[in-house]
């Protein structure tokens, strides 16, 4: 009897053991190691530009650049002048829409609002030289500027509100001829810095990512494998891949992890069923504004106020402004959990002199698709942007103010903090209507979150979202969902039926005691 | 009427029990993790056990079918009619009157009839009703993931509840089986025969019965 219950305590034993080993698979995938090794090798470059005669002449003007890089890169102005880096739009379906051309020559954000007659300022970060709002500079190729994503020196920098023309004093010679790959710093200057400040706009590019660590991104991190943006958004004749869905439509050209790490990049099979409807940043995302904040709510309606008569802005500890004359209020947020939406890779858009239905409930700018029965789509992380931005409450459209202007007088908010004339002016440079009454609209702006990736020790753990309180997926109520979701009937009919069921045992155990008792006493 | 040590549970049939004992305790234990009941050994490790355990158990109900079918046991299982009123009767009443058991177990007819009614539906309907939701519930993606659009299951709601209804009926299964363990002739001559296979029962049997035992011995050795 005893070495029985021995026995079985060890069959259990050996059970759970089973069990534990069957299910451990805690190592390296190969193909993460592959990955590795390839993105591991450095290569030396095919051409070293300072030895080009062409490129020792001294350079007065930076078109003069651009023609030298033309003489031998003479079929190449046209692939840059059919890019939307050049364009600012390009052609989108857009379902209900039909095709649009849509970009930021065009567009209407949540941030600065529009393009549209402030282009002196916005073209600083044009990959043209000397854009106006008459928008007649895309017909000559020497105005494409070469050097903001080729320098290879870090020195070449834009001049602030000069329609796109370098900085002064810049050495044209030591740039030109350090020409390469475009690397982090190419693409940070601008991308890093939309909106109007670091990390205004996506959340998860920004100044940090110069240099991140890997704690900031797996693989950028100079202390990882240090890629560049050009490693994964792949580029064919200056057609780079990747795009942002504030201004895209198309589930086309898109970016994605598993065009490097498959679709079924896990060794555990439960893992990889889930990316039949999880994204992978959805887990390897846990947060994203990891050092610096980023901007979550702006507030148009409170921008203007003046202090004896002159702007003036407030900061918080960190050195975000909360307040700024020319803007409006701010809140910014730093180690963000992203929000999640189903997003089927398609989206659509207001486009300028769009009519406002319905002004009870925020207008969603760039409303992304999907739902959880749409086969196309995976849960992804966002970042949502919330504003109060102008809008006329006669004529039910966003209005586009001016916002910039070298002077004062021209209508600029910017100078003259006079919403009716900064709107007046700047709807005639949009060519819509304005009726004169200004009001303020909710709006919200959908960014999706797809960089500084975390190790996997670090990202969503299972419990994150298969919890009945507070999971992240706590909004998608369109599934079903283990852990969090039950039929409260089954539940709580369970719950008195096992309760019911001990109380009947136990009774009837009690009975028996008594009985068997009074029954030795007979 | 005399008693008599007869060797009632088979080695099979007792591995047999107490396997599924372990795994059933495991499975509910992790599954109601799973299903957000408490956290214990963390939603991750929950599931990779359950599902690990899943597969030890249908092995299990696989050899345990083959042992029932071949050895002629699965006729134990047939529900009856006959003498359940009295089996209520006993358990409502006698139990408390010291009364005999109304049913006398032998080894040809090791259940009562109301154990019978009860394993008769663990078999048909509650181990069925968990093993194939369980199933569906691991693999109701692969008919969309493949393309199939004719068999797709669009949703887990239903397999999650119907699996979840099992495990609730499993867990009232467990609780009254535990305590009616306790209603033998001693208090732990159930558990006992249960873990040895020998039991004291009642030899006034005719000869019959003997002759059954042996027949069954025969057939399985």
């Amino acid at each position: 009897m005893k070495k029985i219950v021995l026995l079985l305590a060890f069959f259990s034993l050996v059970v759970i053991v089973a069990i534990g080993y069957l299910s451990d698979r805690n190592y390296e995938p190969t193909i993460v190691q592959q990955l590795k090794q390839k993105y591991s090798k450095k290569y030396p470059k095919d051409v070293d530009h300072s030895r080009f005669p062409i490129l020792q002449q001294k350079f007065t003007s930076p078109q003069q650049v651009t023609e030298a890089c033309e003489s031998c890169h003479n079929l190449t102005a046209h692939q840059i002048m059919n890019s939307n880096h050049w364009n600012w739009e390009r052609a989108e379906f857009i379902k209900g829409k039909g095709i649009v051309y849509l970009g930021k020559a065009n567009a209407i954000n949540n941030f600065c609002i529009g393009t549209k007659g402030n282009e002196l300022s916005c073209a600083k970060c044009h990959i043209g030289y000397g854009m106006d709002s008459t928008r007649k500079i895309f017909a000559d190729s020497t105005n494409i500027d070469c050097l903001v994503c080729h320098d290879n020196t870090e020195t070449y920098a834009k001049a602030g509100e000069k329609g796109g023309a370098p900085a002064p004093g810049l050495d044209y010679n030591k740039i030109a001829q350090s020409v390469g790959k475009p690397k982090r710093t190419n693409c940070g200057v601008c991308h890093f810095y939309g909106g109007g400040g670091n990390n205004v706009k996506h959340g998860d590019l920004e100044m940090s990512m110069f240099e991140p660590t890997k704690e900031v991104d797996i693989h950028m991190g100079t202390d990882a494998l240090n890629l560049q943006c050009v490693d994964c958004h792949t580029t064919k004749q200056h057609m780079i891949s990747g795009k942002l869905y504030s201004l895209s439509s198309m589930n086309l050209s898109r970016v994605t992890c598993e065009q490097c790490h498959t679709e079924t990049p896990h060794e555990s099979d439960i893992l990889n069923e889930h990316t039949y409807k999880v994204a992978c940043q959805t887990c390897h995302i846990p947060v994203y504004s990891k050092v610096n904040s980023t901007k979550m709510y702006w507030d148009w309606s409170t921008a203007g106020r003046l202090r004896n008569g002159e702007p003036y802005e407030i900061d918080d500890s960190l050195g975000n402004h909360t307040y700024l004359s020319i803007k409006g209020s701010f809140i910014w947020a730093r180690n963000v959990k992203p929000d999640y939406i189903w997003f089927n890779g398609t989206a659509s858009h207001y486009l300028e002199g769009d009519v406002i239905n319905d002004t009870t409930k925020p207008l969603v700018l760039n409303p992304l698709h999907g739902s959880y029965n749409d086969y196309e789509s995976k849960i992804i992380p966002v970042k949502i942007h919330v504003a109060k931005q102008p809008f006329d409450p006669v004529n039910k459209i966003l209005i586009q103010p001016k916002l910039y202007s070298p002077e004062k007088g021209e209508g600029a908010f910017w100078q003259d903090f006079n919403w009716i004339t900064a709107s007046s002016v700047g709807m005639k440079d949009a060519g819509l209507p304005f009726s004169g009454k200004i009001s303020f609209i909710k709006t919200e702006m959908y960014w999706p979150i797809n960089h500084m990736v975390s190790s996997k020790e670090q990202s969503v753990q299972c419990i994150e979202c298969h919890t009945r309180k507070n999971s992240r997926l706590a909004k998608l109520k369109d599934f079903y969902m283990p852990g969090r979701d039950y039929s409260p009937f089954v539940d709580i009919a369970g719950n008195w039926l096992i309760i019911l069921t001990l109380l009947g045992v136990l009774t009837h155990g009690i009975l028996r005691m008594f009985s068997s008792k009074k029954s030795k006493k007979v | 009427m005399s008693k008599k040590l007869v060797y009632i549970y088979r080695g099979f049939e007792r591995f047999w029990h107490w396997m599924q004992a372990i795994l059933i305790f495991f499975l509910a234990f992790t599954g109601f993790e799973i299903h957000g009941s408490y956290t214990f050994l963390g939603y991750k490790d929950a599931v990779r056990y359950h599902n690990v355990a899943a597969y030890m158990l249908i092995v299990l109900i696989i050899f345990a079918i083959f042992w029932h079918l071949t050895t002629g046991a699965w006729k134990q299982y047939v529900p009856t009619a006959k003498n359940i009123k009295a089996q209520l009767d006993y358990y409502l009443f006698g139990i408390f009157r010291n009364a005999p058991h109304p049913t006398k177990k032998t080894v040809l007819s090791k259940l009562n009839p109301l154990q019978k009614l009860t394993y008769f539906g663990l078999k048909i309907l509650v181990i069925p009703l968990s093993v194939t939701s369980g199933l569906l519930y691991m693999f109701y993606r692969y008919p969309t993931r493949h393309g199939i659009d004719a068999i797709n299951v669009s949703t887990l709601k239903y397999i999650a509840i119907f699996h979840t209804v099992g495990a609730i009926l499993l867990v009232v299964f467990i609780i009254t089986h535990l305590y009616l363990i306790t209603t033998g002739e001693t208090v732990t001559s159930n558990l006992k025969a249960m873990l040895t296979g020998y039991e004291e029962l009642d030899s006034d049997e005719s000869s019959k019965d003997q002759v059954g035992e042996k027949e069954i011995n025969t057939i399985i050795e």
